[in-house]
């Protein structure tokens, strides 16, 4: 039985597999319309999160199964002190598998560990959002036909953005990858990011103004700065605003780049971009809910023939 | 210089930094078992200024050692046999270590999950980095002492 805690888990050779199978899933989705028939996806949800959450149950819908869970601590057992070890082990006996989503970092991994299903890691705290990346790869797959050869600039809140440390940690494995970080000094990528990339000799720049870089650009993976990973309200003002894409950065840009975010957005991204075919992160949360789909059946160990 | 008797077999943990003798005393859970121990402070060091010695008169199969690398790998560990030195013994990194050290990070699950272990994992051997296997938190001697 497997589990998926980090974007890590898999082999790139098996993240292949599981991107075929999404963009499979993708062109023939009555395919796979009964696939899960008779299974059940336990969402367990511990911090609310409008969209992963409702992407998982679109998933395992999609694929014919059932949905249960709960969608906040204070509606589960913990709000009567029960421990995720605890709880795991009674929803092993209710759903055939589970995607957990914690406030504490590597409490997923102490339900993998308990339970008798496999478990997804749908977010713990600021450390891992897996399946986020997975879908951040199946975008660039699909609309780019690689994984490798790219100028990728992460632009935002690069200190705190789980997404975009694992997406990083991924994005390593592949050939030709040039990182460009843009972020305001408050908010750099952390020196263990820094340190793995120069132990590899993955070459990397970090600049602090986005219109400098716009022309060098494969990718442009955007970030919200999150008001909830910081302890004083004044710096959250001061940075939230920092960066705006907007249409005249976007002339800056080469004509093929792709603007990518994890959603939801705030203000990191002018509406008047949203219409650009660049603009990629609408499909992204599409893909977003075939990637899930691939997963569930991955981990499932379901064919579809 | 003070002088402390010979031990006939054991242990004499040589280089320990000055002042962490009580640490391993704890870490190796002497105070829960029947050796006769020496701790010495502050004894003088060509190579360190000051350094602590512990003495443990034990089996020398009876305690395991590698722990202490996690705490300070530069410790010399001298195994003593019949009153003389047989041996040095170089201690390794284990691979993973169990409620040795803790985590302190707030947002781990180990702050708040019942009876869950605090295991760390050699994360980077050349560099001695071991990580908190739950949330990857990197351990330091430093969040130790808070």
């Amino acid at each position: 039985m497997r589990h998926l805690m980090s974007p890590l888990d898999f082999t790139t050779e098996e993240l292949e597999k599981l991107f075929d199978l999404a963009n499979d899933i993708e062109r023939h989705p009555a395919k796979y319309a009964h696939a899960c028939e008779g299974k059940i996806l336990a969402t367990c949800f511990y911090e609310p999160s409008t969209r992963t959450r409702l992407s998982f149950e679109s998933a395992m819908t999609r694929l014919g199964g059932r949905v249960i869970g709960f969608s906040d601590a204070a509606s589960s057992s913990a709000s009567k002190g029960e421990s995720v070890s605890d709880t795991i082990r009674v929803i092993s006996c209710y759903a055939d598998i589970c995607a957990m989503r914690h406030f504490k970092e590597g409490a997923p991994m102490v339900a993998a560990e308990k339970a008798g299903i496999p478990v997804i890691n749908a977010g713990d705290g600021g450390h891992q959002h897996p399946t986020q990346t997975l879908t951040d790869l199946l975008t660039i797959r699909t609309m780019k036909g690689r994984l490798s050869d790219f100028t990728v600039g992460l632009c935002g809140d690069l200190k705190f953005g789980r997404t975009v440390h694992s997406l990083i940690n991924a994005l390593v494995r592949y050939e030709g990858i040039h990182f460009i970080f843009i972020s305001p000094e408050e908010l750099r990528v952390p020196d263990y990011i820094t340190e793995m990339l120069r132990s590899k000799n993955i070459p990397y720049e970090e600049v602090i103004r986005l219109e400098d870089v716009m022309p060098k650009l494969d990718l442009l993976y955007m970030t919200r700065v999150q008001r909830e990973r910081f302890f004083n309200e004044e710096d959250y003002i001061r940075l939230k605003d920092f960066y705006i894409l907007d249409r005249y950065k976007m002339t800056l840009a080469k004509k093929d780049m792709l603007v990518l975010h994890p959603l939801p957005r705030v203000n990191e991204i002018s509406v008047e971009v949203d219409n650009d075919p660049r603009a990629a992160y609408f499909k992204q949360a599409q893909y977003g809910v075939y990637v899930r789909m691939a997963l569930i059946l991955t981990l499932l160990e379901i064919t579809v023939e | 210089m003070l002088n402390v008797g010979k031990i006939e077999e054991g242990y004499v943990l040589d280089h320990i930094k000055a002042g962490k003798s009580f640490a391993l005393y704890e870490h190796l859970q002497l105070d829960k078992l029947d050796y006769p121990v020496a701790i010495i402070k502050n004894a003088k060091s060509n190579k360190m200024g000051k350094k602590d010695i512990l003495k443990i008169e034990c089996d020398i199969n009876s305690l395991d050692l590698d722990v202490l690398a996690v705490i300070d790998h530069n410790i010399t560990v001298n195994i003593i046999k019949d009153g003389v030195i047989v041996d040095k013994k170089e201690l390794t990194l284990p691979k993973q270590i169990r409620n040795v050290i803790h985590c302190h990070n707030p947002r781990c699950i180990t702050s708040i999950e019942q009876e869950l272990p605090h295991i760390f994992v050699l994360a980077d051997e050349e560099k001695q980095i071991y990580r908190c296997k739950y949330c990857e938190e990197k351990y330091s001697e430093s969040s130790q002492r808070k």
